[in-house]
């Protein structure tokens, strides 16, 4: 059958505005977007650009907004949407656009960046001769941060990201100190949770639930998020008493 | 551009990873080199485990693994090599805990340990728990881990740089040259060491578990370099990819407790490997899958057979194997607790690359000569741990194991060495390539000649091969050899174009699958992953050697290297 896609295209170096091409392309229902845009660049468009790798919704290179919706490419399939009529391919959103599909993912790694302590907190010691020991409750609680990929969905998403606060570290970040603040294992927790408390920081998120929504690994963002300010509050607390 | 550093990595991999913390020490200024963002890296899709013979479920020593890693080689890994990683296994898994590897635990709050295929207890009596693991996302679990370290101990990331060529000055390597995917500039790392993690191959192949990305960048950078490629015939089939995807699912299905079914519903292994059935090594579960297709017992009469997980119940299937249980339910529409997954052999892993010894170092010919300055790690070098066959969660072992010992090795070498002299107009050279790609008005297409060569190593130079074809096949590659240089881009950019990388990683794929093909044909003998039809048995006497590839100017030239005797004698390998 024929699907019709509807891609963004933008070269700021060389356009004055973004303009949307539409393609049609021999595809069968189960086919990933991904096989669609590939078959798009080898047989009409060579100039057409987007980042891949895995094809499999590991490695988190081809989050794209599909049908208004923050997704993988390799990780959706033609049915998933209704091909009757054109399935519109754009760029995450929040990021700037530097070729066609292609954002720059700069504030993305920062953001990353901007939650790790300085210090490092474990040493590779070479005497080290056993493991820690870890529940598996305790390991539970940091679980569901495990999944994610750095996609970059869910700032693509998150109305406070994209409209309110450009500045908001987001959610992957969270996720990402949540995952450590939560291991029954760190020691520098009480660094963690106050680069967290700062301008821009953990309470910039405002719940709007839709990096959940959205996330290709199905977690809990924000969840995760909620919890962490939780703990926030109790250290204080625990602080004050 | 042109940056300096003292040590320049190519691969931003677990291997690439590693050996980057190992060696940002003392003022050692690292910087790691991928052409696509680091945390990309197909490291990320290793999913079962790694090996290590902690014994926190039941006795186990290294002797054991090294034996079983030895045996799964087919003999043909260097001993002293196993020996190695088997020993320092545990305490670099100690190591990973400690720097925040979040690991799966047992009941006592250790970290948990499952079975693997090939791994056996005492000499091969029965299967082993010896593979820690994080659920079945090991390898993210563990990019993650080590990319928040590096980030922690400001190792420098160059994302989305294509290497195109290293540089050497009067046989010492001072570098790397390439360009910067996003604007086509000339990027040159002048260094003192360099360290290639570029990864697989698996590309080069119809049907694969590897991304878009494992084109065997790094095996081409080698050859171009007149450094030799060692066992390059020997590649991996991993017997469980996804019918029509090739997508991995991990033989941790397998260890809890799924088993290979053919097209009347029997359980076939039990005929091939008595004692360790669906956990025999990979070579031997390919070879009984195709045979069984073969024979017309795939199902439905078609090239694949089923894996049955149905036994396993829903929360084995959560805790154990939530990620390929979701691609499974993404890509099929199946739930694998009620439905059994079509599955068939795919392309894997490269037991073969840039022959190094147990510290890293690249070696330049058959004697061991040492290239200072110039280090390999990862799929893309050959130690040899895996010989003519890997065990599963031997690689990622491999990768932290000799990726550490990289690192040590440069710390103690860097700061003696100078910065050799960089050749001159290297940018110059990385921006006449581009531009005469960008300016080529031939008439091959890229996508034709890939698929061209992908459908043609899948065809005759998989599971099974035998002389003629090798030899037919090997002469089609130069054909395609000279269609690529008559190749036309329609992309006249210089901003995001794929197209002209998929025509620098184009080269490269033919360039590598003509020293597999020809590393193929010129081992006549059936050992590990290689099986030729026309020579079924191993030959001890004549193949217990290790082939060298150079190319030459007169073409490619291969000579041998003998295996040193070790602690285990060849045998016949029975599981």
């Amino acid at each position: 059958m024929i699907v019709a896609l509807k891609i963004y295209r933008f070269n700021p170096k060389t356009d004055k505005a973004p303009h949307f091409d539409i393609f049609k392309v021999e595809a069968e229902p189960n086919e990933r977007i991904l096989d669609c845009l590939n078959k798009i660049r080898w047989t009409q468009d060579s100039s057409l650009s987007f980042r891949m790798s895995c094809a499999h919704g590991i490695c988190g290179s081809d989050g794209l907004t599909i049908n208004g919706q923050s997704a993988l490419a390799c990780q959706k399939l033609i049915k998933d949407y209704n091909y009757q009529g054109e399935i519109v391919i754009e760029p995450l959103k929040y990021f700037e656009v530097v070729k066609d599909l292609i954002v720059d993912l700069k504030p993305f790694f920062e953001r990353l960046k901007l939650i790790t302590p300085k210090k490092p907190q474990n040493k590779t010691n070479t005497e080290i001769k056993k493991e820690r020991i870890q529940s598996i409750k305790e390991r539970s609680l940091f679980d569901d941060a495990l999944k994610c990929i750095l996609c970059g969905c869910c700032y693509g998403a998150c109305p406070v990201t994209v409209e309110q606060d450009q500045d908001f570290v987001g959610p992957a970040a969270v996720l990402r100190a949540q995952r450590y603040i939560f291991d029954s294992r760190t020691t520098d927790e009480t660094e963690r949770l106050n680069i967290l408390q700062k301008p821009h920081g953990v309470w910039g998120c405002k719940s709007y639930y839709l990096c959940t929504v959205v996330c290709p690994k199905n977690i809990k963002v924000t969840e995760a998020i909620l919890r962490t300010k939780k703990k926030i509050i109790h250290e204080k607390q625990t602080k004050t008493q | 551009m042109i940056h300096q550093h003292d040590v320049v990595i190519i691969g931003g991999g677990i291997a690439g990873l590693t050996a980057a913390l190992t060696a940002t020490k003392n003022n050692c200024q690292v910087a790691v080199v991928s052409k696509v963002h680091v945390t990309r890296s197909h490291s990320v899709a290793a999913q079962g485990g790694i090996a290590a013979s902690l014994g926190n479920q039941e006795e186990d020593n290294w002797e054991w693994h090294m034996y079983d890693t030895v045996k799964g080689s087919d003999y043909l890994a260097d001993q002293n090599a196993v020996e190695i990683l088997t020993k320092e296994a545990p305490n670099e898994i100690y190591t990973l805990e400690h720097l925040g590897v979040p690991f799966s635990r047992n009941p006592q709050g250790k970290i948990d340990q499952r079975k693997f295929g090939g791994h056996t207890k005492n000499y091969g009596e029965a299967p082993i728990k010896r593979a820690c693991y994080v659920s079945d996302r090991t390898g993210r679990a563990i990019m993650d881990t080590l990319f928040d370290q590096c980030q922690q101990q400001n190792v420098t990331f160059y994302n989305e740089i294509y290497i195109q060529q290293l540089l050497f000055e009067s046989n010492l390597c001072c570098g790397a040259a390439g360009y910067d995917i996003a604007t086509g500039t000339a990027h040159i790392f002048h260094c003192r060491a360099v360290v290639l993690a570029t990864g697989g191959l698996g590309r080069i192949y119809k049907t694969t578990s590897n991304g878009f990305a494992s084109t065997g960048d790094g095996f081409a950078l080698a050859l171009e370099a007149s450094l030799p490629l060692e066992d390059m015939e020997f590649v991996q089939f991993h017997p469980t990819g996804i019918y029509g995807f090739g997508i991995l699912i991990s033989e941790a299905a397998r260890a809890e407790g799924g088993v290979l079914r053919n097209g009347l519903g029997e359980r076939f292994m039990e005929h091939y490997a008595p004692t360790l059935k669906d956990l025999a090594p990979r070579d031997i579960v390919s070879r009984a899958i195709l045979k069984e297709i073969n024979e017309g017992k795939g199902v439905d009469g078609k090239d694949y057979v089923n894996l049955d997980l149905r036994g396993l119940g829903k929360e084995v299937l959560d805790q154990k194997l939530p990620e390929i249980t979701s691609f499974v339910k993404t890509y099929l529409g199946i739930d694998p607790s009620q439905t059994p997954i079509p599955v068939a052999p795919t392309c894997h892993y490269a037991m073969g690359g840039i022959p190094t010894d147990v510290e890293g170092h690249a070696i330049a010919d058959i004697t061991g000569a040492v290239l200072p300055g110039f280090y390999a790690v990862g799929e893309c070098a050959c130690v040899s741990v895996h010989g003519a066959n890997r065990l599963g969660c031997n690689s990622l072992i491999d990768l932290i194991v000799f990726g550490k010992r990289a690192g040590l090795s440069i710390l103690r070498e860097v700061k003696e060495r100078i910065f050799p002299p960089l050749p001159e107009q290297a940018e110059s050279i990385v921006e006449d390539k581009i531009n005469s790609l960008l300016e080529s008005k031939g008439t091959e297409r890229i996508h034709v000649l890939r698929e061209n060569l992908q459908c043609l190593m899948t065809q005759q130079c998989s599971v099974f091969r035998n002389g003629k074809n090798l030899q037919q096949t090997l002469e089609q590659i130069q054909e395609l050899k000279h269609k690529v240089q008559n190749i036309c881009l329609t992309n006249k950019s210089k901003t995001f174009n794929m197209e002209l990388q998929e025509a620098f990683e184009l080269h490269n794929m033919i360039k590598v699958a003509e020293v597999i093909v020809f590393s193929a044909l010129k081992r006549r003998e059936s050992r590990g992953a290689h099986f030729r039809s026309d020579y079924p048995d191993r030959d001890d006497e004549q193949w217990l050697k290790h082939t060298f590839v150079h190319q030459t100017p007169n073409g490619l030239k291969e000579s041998y290297r003998p295996l040193l005797p070790g602690r285990f004698a060849a045998q016949k390998r029975r599981y």
